[in-house]
């Protein structure tokens, strides 16, 4: 039983038929050709499926497309027309990220909490992401990256 | 320490754009258009039972089912060290999870669905589960042919056992070490399995095409061993590595699970049975964790002597490793600890035995740390607790029976240069050694843990690596090689290798991922040896190139080639100073002469590296006489831990790691492998450990149950330490530092437990639980 809806992904109107059991996840990345969401347990744990539904991080393999029908979608693809963000900038700065597949959750992640919070603390960065699971980094290049476009440092310290 | 340019440098990552704009391609990411097929697995739910028949005509008969392929279609064996396996279980399965069947439809939810009606007969076996049950006389076979599976020379399995090798190292006479020995200290020390956890699961898309081409693109840490090892597996089809193409995009990670062949085998095997349609096989998370190579548990039982002044005399070190169902890797991680299961440390006598055993759990495999992590629970342990017994102060007792360079090594060869005693006095500097810390609040106890590490890399003796190299127009590089970015940085560790040669900066160099018909090979990118042996490769790539350049300048202006020399990406000459060619003025077009003519060609280079004076052939009963490993990277951390002894909750305060990595490419990118591995390896000792029930099924494949780090778990400063000592045979002196990191995390956590509460944990995880309940258990 399909039914017809229409997301706003980045800015477009996108009208499709989906199953009703079809994840909004799976509806991005096979449907709409939208890669930067990725599959990593599709059960909420990992948040490598992130991304804005109206603004706010969402798991996406956990949201069902048809929930989603008149709403926003934002993917790091939809983030700016014009380059990196100055977040974006700072995470490749900071060499923050190792094999980058956590990097499109996290960048939304952190790109949600310097909307809502422009100059957050350690904690507030390392709860906003505590979400998306990495397990390269140890974080603390992530999170440095997050408080440099905040303008704090981490812990005091300033070696990066 | 030498002068270079882009060597030892924190270059910014020359893959961080793509992956922060979420452009980075992973297997998963490619499309196939719509005649791509996805297939489900029929899994065993026994871990040990004869296949008594397999129906699959219910499945078959679902619209959108294109086939089911069981193992009687393709009847072959693959293994890396020991082919053990089959592609799908043929009359037997060892495991709970093993692939039994595949489903391949037009789509996953019909695949999965058409899964779930194959019916599969078994008739159970008795299981074990416990290596030390399966090596007693009266149990059951798991592997009744064991000595008749092909495998590499340096393997031995014992006949009629569940011994697929014991790899024994003898060194001087343990029982006069002993005797000579004023304190003598036994105990044993279990370590559980653990799940790498990397956050892409495998996936693997195979294309078997019209005219009998085999691609591969899959999730990778090894795209030429693969191909290797499917041209092995599926030689009977009438393929060979020049019918097989494995293409590897960027990785989600690794840690030694993606490396060999794990689930793409059963990828590359069902393409061959759809000819003309990509079929795509992409583990769920939970069999991510149940059906990839495992960390192995190992049982160790550790016998040290000493004498009064500290002296270390002897060690008798049995492991018991718990291999799990297939050890066609696997034996080689449980090799590569009977080598070296002494640790970092000057000891006369020795006898090591380190048994592969089979077990009716996952197959075991490579997990960052080959081994080294789990001996070093044990060995570490005991370190400080005979330091202690002699009333020596551990980081003391360590300082004086740290190996040295030139120290004859348990298996007879010679120690390579080591700046050991520089790490132990830095990591002990950096965490305040011999200083109580301060609880934060009441009614807290602080404790201090120091380790040391070593590790080598576990190759083959004939491990090859190689480079190509090429100019465009504007003077800008494409370096090839077929090592993997695994998020470690090798693509730009590379680049600043060409870089420092060619005085090409390494943001104009691109290193892309590899695609084994048209870069060079390489071995696998495991054991941190890339950086060191594949380096190795592109520095005499960017030579060739170099030197082809000052012979096309020597043919067209007339200089000695020796006179020449690059300098900011122009060849210059010592003999005229006035003389300078821009290598965008002539790396394609050539230099024109006077009568019109041109001299030169495009700009190529080409390296190759193989540690040719190893060798794996030793006496099998003392493992004297080979060379089995090329160098040791060695190191010593530290640890303050603060402790609620009334819940047994740690707090990581401070940690600190120092190691020798010769020459830091990069600095800021062994940064990154010390704080990463760092804490992947504080949680395998504060709360991972992969728990399985009484009938061998597996209880935390997940997130969920499987805790792994998260952004508020990490310690409260954590103090990468670079220490270079040059390693002469490395590239710039460079050796490898990625699997290390985590070495020393478990027994420096032990350690630090037992110095704040006075309890000595011998099992890992050290659980908050485990810790209150020997808080409580005190007398």
């Amino acid at each position: 039983m399909k039914k017809t809806i229409t997301l706003t992904v980045n800015g477009e109107a996108r009208t499709l038929d989906v199953e009703p059991s079809d994840t909004l996840l799976e509806v991005l990345r096979e449907k709409l050709g939208i890669k930067s969401p990725k599959v990593g347990c599709e059960r909420g744990d990992c948040g490598s499926c992130t991304v804005l539904l109206d603004g706010a991080t969402v798991r996406s393999c956990l949201v069902l497309a048809i929930e989603a029908d008149g709403h926003e979608v934002t993917t790091v693809e939809g983030l700016s027309a014009d380059g990196p963000t100055e977040l974006q900038r700072a995470f490749v700065e900071h060499n923050s990220f190792q094999c980058g597949f956590c990097a499109p959750g996290v960048v939304l992640s952190a790109t949600e909490l310097l909307r809502k919070n422009p100059h957050p603390t350690e904690d507030e960065v390392k709860e906003a992401i505590s979400g998306n699971l990495c397990r390269c980094t140890g974080y603390e290049p992530i999170v440095d990256a997050v408080l440099d476009v905040g303008g704090a440092k981490r812990g005091g310290r300033d070696d990066g | 320490m030498a002068d270079f340019k882009f060597v030892g440098k924190p270059a910014t990552r020359i893959d961080g754009l793509p992956k922060v704009m979420g452009a980075a391609t992973f297997v998963d990411d490619i499309d196939f258009g719509p005649d791509l097929l996805h297939a489900v697995i029929v899994e065993s739910p026994h871990a040990h039972a004869l296949i008594k028949g397999i129906d699959t005509s219910e499945a078959e008969r679902v619209p959108g089912v294109v086939k089911v392929v069981t193992g009687k279609d393709v009847p072959y064996r693959f293994g890396l060290y020991m082919k053990d396996r089959y592609i799908l279980a043929l009359d037997r399965v060892r495991f709970v999870g093993e692939q039994v069947a595949a489903v391949i439809a037009r789509d996953l939810k019909t695949a999965l669905r058409a899964a779930k009606l194959v019916e599969v007969s078994y008739e159970p076996l008795p299981p074990l589960f416990d290596p030390l049950d399966a090596v007693r006389e009266d149990c059951c076979l798991l592997h009744p042919d064991l000595c008749e599976c092909e495998r590499v020379p340096w393997f031995f399995p014992e006949a009629d056992t569940n011994v697929a090798h014991r790899r024994k190292t003898r060194k001087g006479d343990v029982e006069k070490g002993f005797e000579e020995a004023d304190i003598v200290l036994e105990d044993t020390y279990t370590v559980p399995r653990y799940a790498h956890c990397a956050i892409e699961p495998h996936v693997v898309v195979g294309l078997f095409d019209h005219s009998d081409r085999l691609t591969l693109w899959s999730a990778s840490q090894s795209p030429h061993t693969q191909r290797n090892v499917f041209a092995e597996s599926l030689a009977p089809l009438g393929l060979s590595h020049q019918d097989i193409r494995v293409v590897t995009p960027y990785v989600g990670g690794g840690f030694g699970g993606k490396a060999g062949v794990t689930m793409e085998i059963i990828g590359a095997a069902l393409a061959t049975t759809v000819k003309g349609h990509p079929v795509k096989l992409r583990w769920t998370r939970e069999q991510e964790f149940r059906n990839t190579y495992q960390r192995q548990a190992v049982v160790a039982k550790l016998k040290i002597g000493a004498k009064r002044d500290g002296t270390l005399t002897a060690i008798e070190h049995m492991l018991y490793w718990d291999a799990g169902a297939y050890v066609e890797y696997g034996a080689n991680v449980v090799n590569a600890v009977g080598l070296s299961a002494t640790g970092a440390y000057r000891i006369p006598n020795v006898k090591i035995d380190s048994l592969c055993i089979y077990t009716n759990l996952p197959p075991g495999g490579p997990y960052r740390g080959f081994g080294y992590s789990e001996f070093h629970f044990g060995l570490e342990s005991h370190m400080t607790r005979i330091a202690k017994e002699l009333g020596i102060d551990p980081v003391e007792f360590r300082r004086k029976n740290a190996i040295q360079e030139g120290d004859t090594l348990a298996y007879g060869a010679l120690m390579n240069p080591s700046g050991l005693t520089e790490a132990i006095d830095r990591a002990a500097e950096a965490i305040e050694w011999g200083k109580k810390a301060a609880p934060s609040k009441p009614g807290r106890v602080t404790g201090k843990g120091f380790s040391l590490m070593w590790k080598a890399p576990a190759m083959p003796p004939n491990a090859g690596s190689a480079a190509f190299l090429k100019f465009s127009e504007d003077g800008s590089v494409n370096v090839m090689v077929s090592g993997m970015e695994i998020g470690q940085g090798y693509l730009t560790v590379m680049a600043q290798i060409a870089a420092e040669v060619l005085t090409v900066p390494p943001e104009r160099i691109r290193v892309e991922t590899p695609d084994t018909d048209r870069n060079p090979y390489e071995w696998q990118t495991v054991g941190s040896h890339v950086t060191w042996g594949c380096g190795n490769a592109v520095r005499e790539a960017a030579l060739e190139a170099r030197d082809r350049m000052f012979d096309v300048v020597h043919r067209a202006h007339g200089f000695e080639t020796e006179t020449l020399y690059l300098e900011d990406e122009k060849v210059k000459c010592r003999t005229k100073s006035d003389f300078e060619l821009a290598l965008r003025d002539f790396v394609i077009t050539g230099i024109a002469m006077e009568d019109g003519t041109f001299r030169g060609g495009p700009i190529m280079g080409s390296g190759a590296f193989m540690p040719e004076f190893t060798s794996a052939l030793s006496d099998p009963e003392t493992s004297q006489g080979g060379h089995p490993n090329v160098h040791y990277t060695v190191g010593a951390a530290g640890i303050v831990l603060e402790i609620d002894p009334a819940t047994g909750r740690v707090e990581v305060v401070k940690a600190a790691l120092a190691v020798d990595v010769g020459q830091a490419i990069n600095p800021d990118l062994v940064n990154g492998q010390i704080t990463g591995g760092m804490l992947q390896g504080l949680a395998t000792v504060l709360y991972e450990d992969m728990r399985y029930d009484s009938d061998g099924r597996l209880l935390n494949p997940n997130f969920t149950d499987y805790k792994i780090p998260t952004a508020m778990d990490v310690p409260r400063e954590m103090i990468p330490i670079i220490v270079e000592v040059p390693q002469p045979d490395g590239p710039f002196g460079a050796r490898g530092v990625g699997e290390h990191t985590m070495i020393p995390a478990a027994p420096m956590v032990a350690n630090a437990v037992a110095d704040a509460l006075g309890v000595r944990i011998t099992s890992m995880p050290l659980t908050a639980e485990k810790i209150a309940l020997a808080v409580k258990a005190k007398p």
